[in-house]
């Protein structure tokens, strides 16, 4: 017999939804059958089975919310095998308290006497490159197991610091030694500041909007998750905006015709495509933006990585063009258009949206004509690109009227200094404004 | 110019050739260009080849010790032309091997010496073939080097292989007839297995060293147990005598070395050179890139990164320590790097192993190496002849070494001397890079009887607790 367990998607997640079961009680499956639906805040993924066996208890209801990992979420038998006891789903001593924000369906367990509890347990296992169980795990303070090393254990202990506050930088998210001794830069903010939240969070009633005068939409994975990294980068980032305006009549006239020249591949090239190979450009151009603040060192990245700012229903997400500076722009336009499909459809994996070097925000579509976005750590810089618009500008002395368009780049200035940025900039202008030289 | 590869490899050593895998099982489109025998010198010319003959004066060696087993067998005599010709015949065996799992890979193999000009991506690579032909310009994504390592000389003393009388691991590998006498200058790993392998058939071996023991990188116990044991079997030292020339004359060559002030002259048959390596960076092309060299070897970043984009470096030609399997460590590193599939940095520590009767295997700091850097420490030991399966087998030269952190209980170095240690230093790699303390070292169990009860004891024995000594 064996638990089927809450996966994790990604090294970090925590919970989430258990959105839809696609088996129910008494049906057979076999290993790598899709049986149900997980969403994050960031992904909705299919569960496969890794055993084999018969159905035989559905132990958490679809569509609950805050699903712990490593919760059993079904429990199988092999065929043949006799039912279970009901306390071998509850928990076999390993994992703590049965989480209590997973609803379970089935009855709750009742202690039976005579029974040894030596129920087995599958691994952990997700289907897309989940958390594999390897080595003794303990359970974190939410049930979920914790991945570290012994001396990584004994130092957190020894230094009072929570494990479970950290990321760990070792195989599959490990939490190693060299993890403990520089828990500034790993510790999650939201489990670091809880404790000190209730004090200073007031309801919005003692603020002066009367309960009632509005309704209260509950916060999924997706919310939290942008509240907490724009807070942490907005309070803990020193940043300063550089503003320039570019001419993008050539760049509009060049993107007219390479769609032309690929209209027989169905590929259409939008300005946006443009700037993120612009900016790849630039970025292989001036080095120094390409950035990561770390407190080893500053990260100097090989690639040009550029996260794009994709909305979504209820949000964003920044899918990543891997290695810009070395992809076409059809090519570029094809990867632009899969990955912001699949954003909207919330079926991006993890690895592609986590990690960029760059980001880019373009709210250009919405008229806006400037802004500086916030920055999407630990990238060092993000492009915020507005409207590009008929305006009047001065050439040779006289008035006349080009296509204008304002960029901002929001630089950290603990790795982009004003001349830094000021360069990148320079580069970027270069790129844009002669579009030709792309192809240098 | 668009790019023809996705990864081109240069040299097919194991760094190499491993990585040339790598790239293939990631579905990258890969070339190998090899400028002589696929498998590099580790196959052809250096870890196998040895440890073939290793084996055979191993054997030979135990022959004369079958009294002590309750045995008896005629007069021990070798053939020494079969000797050699079988260590040729299993690099020849392992060459194959190599081109076997490149066909299998579908990792094109191009004969023919590299160089690097500046390119897209990558710097592009220029194959000359070695048998004549055109050359071929190619263009990749990425580019490893791996082209290895080869033995230091030293021409200005005479410190320079003439395959005859003065040789270097690679003639020592093949020679014509059995040496009466042998000087063999500088006492690393390469030193001490020829000397090793050549005294187990008879040569008198005088080992000659500048510093002040021989071994001078492994753990300063390990270096004094060890020179008690080669001695008992016969070889004889010079530690602290620095080399000040080297002749050869009609018989022999002549060494002439400075200790304590004096000067003396040492006389052989032959001498072997193996006082280091030098990494193999001329003719690449690696100038005019722009490469930046440290120490005479390529520079990388803890991903093998080289200063150029798209250029990486692995093994011997990229540093210490000059080791087959770090090499192929940092091959797989490296192109998964490349891959985007970004590993964790490369902190493991690469254990390293001498395979002299006995043998040598370390991994990790030394106990002074530890002190130095300001840790207090806590050191086990653990003698083999405490161990019963050492004594049932008649081996019972050699110990255990554990250095653990008394700070924090993290095993830091583990330091072995005797048979077959080379075959256990693995568990306490395995224990270091899981970051283990002596509470899992204590909680493993080890099998009896075995050997490795030692790793045990001597874990044990760090914290005071050894249960059999």
């Amino acid at each position: 017999m064996t638990d089927v367990l809450m996966p994790a998607l990604s090294p970090t997640m925590e919970e989430g939804v258990l959105s839809k079961w696609n088996v129910k009680v008494g049906d057979v499956v076999k290993s790598g059958d899709v049986i149900a639906e997980i969403e994050t805040d960031k992904a909705t993924m299919e569960v496969e089975a890794v055993d084999e066996g018969v159905v035989e208890a559905i132990l958490v209801a679809a569509g609950t919310e805050g699903v712990k990992v490593n919760t059993a979420i079904a429990r199988l038998k092999g065929e043949g095998e006799a039912p279970a006891p009901a306390e071998a789903a509850a928990g076999d001593g390993l994992h703590g308290s049965p989480s209590q924000s997973a609803t379970p369906t089935a009855p709750p367990p009742a202690g039976k006497p005579g029974n040894d509890g030596t129920a087995s347990r599958s691994p952990p296992r997700s289907g897309g490159g989940g958390r594999l169980a390897v080595g003794g795990g303990q359970p974190s303070q939410d049930g979920a197991r914790l991945f570290a090393t012994p001396l990584a254990r004994r130092l957190a202990k020894e230094k009072g610091v929570a494990l479970s506050a950290l990321m760990g930088s070792g195989p599959h998210g490990r939490i190693i030694a060299a993890d403990i001794g520089s828990p500034q830069p790993n510790k999650s903010p939201a489990a670091a500041s809880a404790p000190a939240a209730p004090a200073t969070v007031r309801t919005l009633a003692q603020m002066g909007i009367p309960d009632g005068s509005y309704d209260l939409e509950p916060l999924d994975g997706m919310r939290k998750t942008i509240a907490r990294r724009m807070t942490e980068s907005a309070t803990t980032i020193p940043t300063f905006p550089l503003t320039i305006d570019l001419q993008i009549d050539r760049l509009l006239d060049a993107r007219s015709r390479i769609n032309t020249s690929l209209m027989g591949r169905d590929i259409r090239v939008s300005v946006n495509d443009m700037l993120i190979k612009a900016a790849a450009a630039a970025l292989k151009a001036s080095p120094a933006a390409n950035a990561s603040y770390t407190p080893e060192g500053i990260a100097r990245h090989h690639h040009a990585d550029i996260a794009v700012a994709v909305a979504v229903e209820h949000g964003l997400i920044t899918p990543i063009i891997r290695e810009a500076e070395n992809r076409t722009l059809a090519e570029i336009a094809v990867a632009m258009k899969d990955l912001a499909e699949r954003a909207r459809t919330k079926k991006l994996k993890p690895e592609e949206y986590l990690g960029g070097t760059f980001s880019i925000s373009n709210l250009g579509m919405f008229g806006i004509r400037e802004f500086a976005a916030i920055i999407n750590e630990p990238q060092g810089c993000i492009l915020s690109v507005g409207a590009g618009e008929k305006r009047s500008v001065v050439k040779g002395g006289e008035l006349a009227i080009a296509t204008v368009m304002t960029v901002t780049l929001t630089c950290d200035h603990r790795v982009v200094d004003g001349a830094t940025g000021a360069k990148w900039l320079q580069a970027f202008r270069g790129f844009v404004e002669d579009p030709i030289t792309l192809l240098a | 110019m668009a790019t023809d590869y996705d990864l081109i490899v240069i040299g097919s050593g194991p760094g190499g050739y491993t990585a040339a895998i790598r790239g293939a099982q990631l579905g990258m489109k890969v070339a190998l260009v090899e400028r002589e025998l696929l498998g590099g010198i580790c196959l052809n010319w250096g870890c196998i080849p040895t440890k073939a003959l290793l084996k055979s004066g191993e054997v030979y060696a135990q022959l004369g010790h079958l009294q002590d087993y309750g045995l008896s067998a005629g007069a021990a005599t070798f053939d020494f032309p079969a000797v050699i010709a079988r260590s040729r015949g299993i690099a020849k065996q392992l060459n194959q091997g190599v081109a076997f799992l490149m066909k299998k890979n579908k990792i094109e193999v191009i004969e023919g010496v590299a160089t690097l000009e500046k390119g897209s991506a990558a710097p592009s690579v220029i194959v000359t073939p070695a048998k004549g032909g055109t050359k071929r310009t190619l263009q990749a994504r990425a580019v490893i080097l791996a082209t290895g390592a080869r033995a230091k000389e030293i021409p200005a003393i005479g410190l320079k292989s003439d395959g005859d009388r003065v040789w270097t691991y690679r003639d020592a590998m093949t020679p014509k007839a059995m040496p009466k006498s042998l000087l063999i200058i500088g006492s690393g790993a390469i030193g001490v297995e020829f000397g090793s392998f050549y005294n187990a058939l008879g040569a008198k071996v005088t080992v000659v060293e500048a510093l002040s023991r021989i071994l001078p990188v492994e753990d300063e116990e390990v270096s004094t147990a060890a020179r008690k044991a080669y001695e008992k079997r016969g070889m004889a030292f010079r530690v602290g005598a620095k080399v000040t020339k080297l002749e050869r004359g009609g018989e022999g060559v002549t060494l002439t070395v400075e200790q304590g002030g004096k000067t003396e002259t040492l006389t052989a048959e032959r001498a072997i050179v193996a006082v280091g390596i030098s990494a193999n960076v001329e003719g690449l092309g690696l100038e005019a890139l722009g490469v930046t060299l440290d120490r005479g070897h390529v520079a990388t970043d803890a991903h093998c990164a080289t200063n150029v984009p798209g250029l990486y470096a692995i093994g011997d030609v990229a540093g210490a320590p000059w080791l087959a399997h770090k090499a192929s460590h940092e091959g797989v590193h490296a192109v998964e790097a490349i891959a985007g599939k970004a590993p964790p940095a490369l902190t493991t520590p690469i254990p390293s192993c001498t395979y002299s009767q006995p043998q040598i295997a370390s991994v990790g700091l030394t106990e002074a190496q530890a002190k130095a850097e300001g840790r207090a420490v806590k050191v086990g030991r653990f003698p083999f002849r405490a161990n019963g399966k050492a004594i049932a087998s008649g081996e019972t030269d050699g110990f255990v070494k554990t250095v653990f952190d008394a700070r924090t209980g993290a095993l830091i170095g583990a330091h072995m001397l005797g048979a077959e240690v080379t075959e256990m230093i693995q568990g306490f790699a395995v224990a270091m890079t899981l970051e283990a303390t002596e509470a899992e070292l204590f909680a493993t169990v080890f099998p009896h009887p075995t050997m490795s009860e030692a790793m045990h004891e001597a874990s044990l024995d760090a914290f005071g607790i050894v249960l059999n000594s």
